[in-house]
């Protein structure tokens, strides 16, 4: 019973921890210093602690620092209660799903089963979907609490978006779900060992279609129309300030990364390491005793599950930082009348081959 | 049920774009009336950054005038330089030498250069590409490091003399252009990947802002948004001034007259302006570089301190200004963004009676309502790079 | 090269013979000073006639004479594409009557610059759908291009006092 809660309560402070401590700050780092690097410049350098910059990497802390000590700053005229809960209701869906991610296998260690998950819901995508949708709240709370045309046509712009691809993605991830006959994503996870069962050799389409649609989701370059700045100030949080305003970063944030959670799992092979097995693997490991050759295995597929997060934290960060914004009635085409059809047709095809087999 | 549609009714929503917001680059405002996403009413609010250029102008002498035009449309501040000193000089009736003529068509060249490379980079950062921006603002920085390396400033050069220039090309200019334009030559290929071709960027600028040629005319329409639907008119091949007819360029024109055909004709105008450069470079003839009139342009300051009758033209001119002959002319040249006319009126004092500027972006921006109506509030964000207003040039 | 540039002037003098009342070429720049009264025509027939066709209405402007008399002179500067030729045309507005007709039906380019001049010399163009001023703002005093207006002028301070 201890023993179960401490790995409950181990697992929720690493997701946490990684989430809020690893992610959120760094991220803002990466996407300076990665676009720095597309384009020509040298990126954040300035902050140091004694003269030392380390790469830029004290910028996140510094940045912390300002943002805690700003004004927070509610206009006249808007309604308080929304304006503080709007930020918390977008950064709590992006946290929560993450229970559900598995970042690893199961392992019996010292008689003790470990299964690498916070929630292992059965039905774990629902469950993302669920709380993605939620997320849409926050950010038509936002635009609508604070009392300001830009932020009212920045949520309206996000509410119809948001809901428009909900619809594509969904559709977009049936096909895995028939594929491997689960919504359970540590199955799933563990049905991909076979690197040509990955989903993305599976489920080509889906895995175009998901990712368009979840980066869609995550309003982020070319689908950032609930923010274009050149347009509408800042959107829905153009009246934000000190750290609510870091709210919705953060949000958007860990949401690259929870997105990058569900793709590593739906489709780029979970955990696993392509062409070695995990027998293979614990065989390699076979120096260390029956034990600790089961913690490396565990750690090798942490590690490999993280870089692949990081991997399409990266592809997304490339892809943000390469296109031009789409408009607002060009997403609405994009999403309805291409990205809807091909996941029906993707859907159909899918079927028929499960079928036939 | 009554109630029920009185509560639910619709109206128009009437927003402020600007002055200070992130679109309005110059500083302008737009007064938008919205149905959801669609423009209903547009209204464009100038003089923001009006200072009165004119005035200004009136109560400076000739001389003066230069730094005041560098500040019209600062992004090719030397185009302004020319513009107004060849309108003097046509006043007076002088013509300058040969190399002047050269060097004043390189530096005109190249401050077009640097102004189309802000316009395209600031239209694609405002449709979200950074990192094309990023690109083309490398460039523009080295095209104004080859400013700086002959007049000492990046922004406001205030380089050309009536008569004449503030200095000579510096040495190894040639050797530091052939550079830069090699790097240049790469950038563009870069950002021609980025957008030509982007499907994102061509959806956002096809078909938006369109301008039928007819229109484009009778709105006076100039430059690149004017060649872009399709009107052949440029001031270097209709009316050339100093060397352009002896330049080997063409002048690209559009088709549609949408906003990716006046971005397609500024690429091109890229290309071309850099074989102007290279043209004159290759052919600059030695030679003096002023006018030999101490009337109007100054000695150099070896004869000033050593020769008497040069001191007293240097004072006589630097204190009561030139004396330039009454009369009035306009000179048209080619500005990055139009036609930019001068039109001049002298009494025959050391003054000018009057300095009028026909700013090119200003009736194009005056277009914006007849562009922008009935299209999506995005559309502006395009529509208003392609305008390309400066500020400076249009409030004055 | 002058043969054929003045084919817009005499043109203009056969048309409308008392409405030219002077034309001069200083250093090639064509100009034809007409009276305010047919201008709305004189634009029609430089921009229809075959032989001019100045489609191009490049600058509208004025100039302050101040201490002469007509004071103001509204200057057109047209451009013919097709000739590639540019005519000057000026009018002289006197400071009793300080008007002209807009050409706005002509060119709707226009539009602003006769704001423009409204704003900065206070010459009322009739017909002008929307004569505000368009670089200064509402409220301001005066016309500061017009001579006698100070060149180191101050204005009321306008807006919420603070």
């Amino acid at each position: 019973m201890i023993a179960e809660l401490i790995e409950a309560v181990a697992k929720i402070l690493f997701i946490f921890g990684v989430n809020m401590g690893f992610f959120a700050p760094i991220l803002g780092w990466v996407e300076r210093k990665q676009s720095a690097v597309m384009q020509d410049r040298v990126g954040a350098n300035r902050a140091d602690i004694l003269g030392f910059t380390l790469i830029g990497l004290l910028h996140p802390l510094t940045d912390t620092i300002k943002i805690l000590t700003k004004e927070d700053f509610i206009p006249a005229g808007a309604n308080k209660l929304f304006h503080t809960l709007a930020p918390f209701i977008s950064l709590t869906p992006a946290l929560i799903t993450f229970a559900v991610i598995p970042f690893g296998g199961q392992y019996e260690i010292f008689g003790h089963r470990i299964n690498l998950v916070i929630a292992d819901l059965d039905v774990g995508i629902l469950f993302i979907f669920a709380f993605a949708s939620l997320a849409t709240y926050g950010t038509v709370l936002a635009g609508w609490s604070s009392n300001n045309n830009w932020s009212f046509l920045g949520g309206l712009r996000a509410a119809a978006q948001m809901l428009s691809y909900e619809v594509a993605m969904g559709l977009s991830i049936i096909g895995i779900i028939m594929v491997y006959g689960s919504l359970r994503l540590t199955e799933i996870g563990a049905m991909q060992e076979n690197f040509l069962r990955w989903g993305i050799f599976l489920q080509p389409v889906g895995f175009i279609l998901f990712l368009t649609c979840a980066i869609a989701e995550n309003k982020r370059v070319p689908f950032d129309i609930p923010e274009a700045e050149t347009e509408i100030v800042a959107g829905y949080f153009t009246e934000y300030s000190s750290m609510k305003f870091i709210m919705f970063w953060m949000a958007e944030f860990l949401e690259v990364v929870t997105i990058s959670g569900i793709v590593t799992t739906l489709f780029l092979g979970a955990w696993h390491l392509p062409f070695v097995s995990s027998e293979k693997l614990l065989s390699l490991f076979g120096f260390a005793g029956p034990n600790l050759s089961i913690v490396l295995l565990m750690l090798t597929n942490i590690v490999t599950f993280f870089a692949k997060i990081i991997f399409m934290i990266w592809l997304q960060m490339t892809i943000r930082w390469t296109l031009p914004r789409f408009r607002y009635d060009q997403i609405m085409k994009l999403g309805w009348k291409i990205l809807l059809p091909i996941s029906l047709i993707n859907i159909f095809i899918t079927g028929l081959v499960v079928l036939l087999k | 049920m009554t109630d029920l549609a009185k509560n639910l009714h619709t109206e128009h929503m009437v927003i402020n774009m600007g002055p200070s917001h992130p679109v309005t680059h110059g500083t302008v405002k737009f007064l938008v009336t919205l149905d959801g996403e669609t423009i209903v009413d547009f209204y464009v609010e100038i003089g923001y950054l009006h200072r009165g250029f004119e005035k200004m102008c009136e109560n400076s002498t000739w001389e003066q005038v230069f730094p005041y035009t560098d500040r019209l449309n600062y992004l090719s501040p030397i185009i302004n330089n020319v513009g107004y000193a060849l309108a003097v000089e046509k006043l007076i009736g002088i013509d300058t030498p040969e190399r002047c003529k050269y060097i004043r068509v390189i530096t005109s060249e190249l401050s077009r250069m640097a102004d189309h490379y802000t316009n395209i980079a600031a239209s694609a950062l405002e449709l979200g590409a950074l990192t094309a921006f990023l690109y083309f603002v490398e460039a523009r920085e080295l095209v104004w490091d080859l400013l700086e390396s002959f007049c000492g400033a990046r922004l406001t050069s205030n380089y050309i003399r009536i008569g004449g220039l503030k200095n000579d090309l510096p040495d190894g200019f040639k050797e530091d252009t052939k550079e830069v334009f090699k790097r240049c030559r790469e950038l563009w290929v870069d950002v021609d990947k980025l957008l030509t071709k982007n499907r994102i960027f061509l959806d956002r600028m096809r078909d938006i802002g369109i301008m039928p040629p007819d229109e484009a005319i009778a709105w006076g329409f100039t430059g690149p948004c004017l060649r872009a639907s399709g009107v052949p008119y440029d001031v270097r091949k209709a009316q050339p001034y100093l060397v352009y007819d002896k330049m080997n360029f063409e002048i690209p024109i559009g088709e549609t007259g949408d906003n990716f055909d006046r971005y397609l004709v500024r690429m091109e105008e890229l290309n071309q302006s850099m074989r102007i450069v290279e043209q004159a470079l290759e052919e600059l003839p030695s030679g003096p570089i002023n006018v030999d009139i101490p009337e109007y342009r100054w000695q150099s300051k070896d004869d000033i301190y050593t020769k008497i009758e040069s001191l007293i033209f240097h004072f006589k001119t630097v204190t009561g200004g030139i004396r330039v002959p009454p009369g009035e002319v306009y000179f048209p040249v080619e500005g990055a963004n139009g036609e930019l006319g001068f039109y001049l009126v002298s009494d025959g004092n050391g003054k000018p009676y009057k300095c009028r500027v026909r700013p090119p972006c200003f009736p194009l921006t005056a277009a914006m309502p007849r562009m922008v109506k009935g299209a999506l509030i995005a559309d502006i964000v395009p529509t208003f790079d392609m305008v390309h207003m400066i500020g400076g040039e249009c409030d004055r | 090269m002058t043969a054929m540039e003045s084919i817009t002037l005499k043109k203009l003098k056969e048309k409308f013979p008392d409405s030219i009342v002077d034309t001069h070429s200083f250093r090639g720049d064509e100009t034809a000073t007409v009276k305010k009264e047919k201008i709305i025509e004189i634009c029609k027939f430089l921009r229809d006639d075959n032989e001019l066709l100045y489609n191009f209405m490049m600058d509208l402007t004025a100039v302050d004479y101040y201490g002469r008399e007509p004071r103001f002179e509204v200057v057109y500067h047209f451009y013919s594409l097709k000739y590639n030729r540019r005519v000057r045309l000026k009018v002289p507005v006197p400071e009793s009557d300080c008007t002209v007709d807009s050409i706005i039906s002509v060119w709707i380019g226009a539009d602003w610059f006769e704001r423009e001049a409204y704003d900065l010399y206070g010459i009322i163009f009739n017909g002008h759908p929307n004569l505000k001023r368009i670089l200064l703002y509402e409220g301001f005093e005066g016309h500061p291009l017009r001579k006698d207006y100070p060149v180191r002028g101050r204005q009321p301070l306008i807006g919420p006092k603070n």
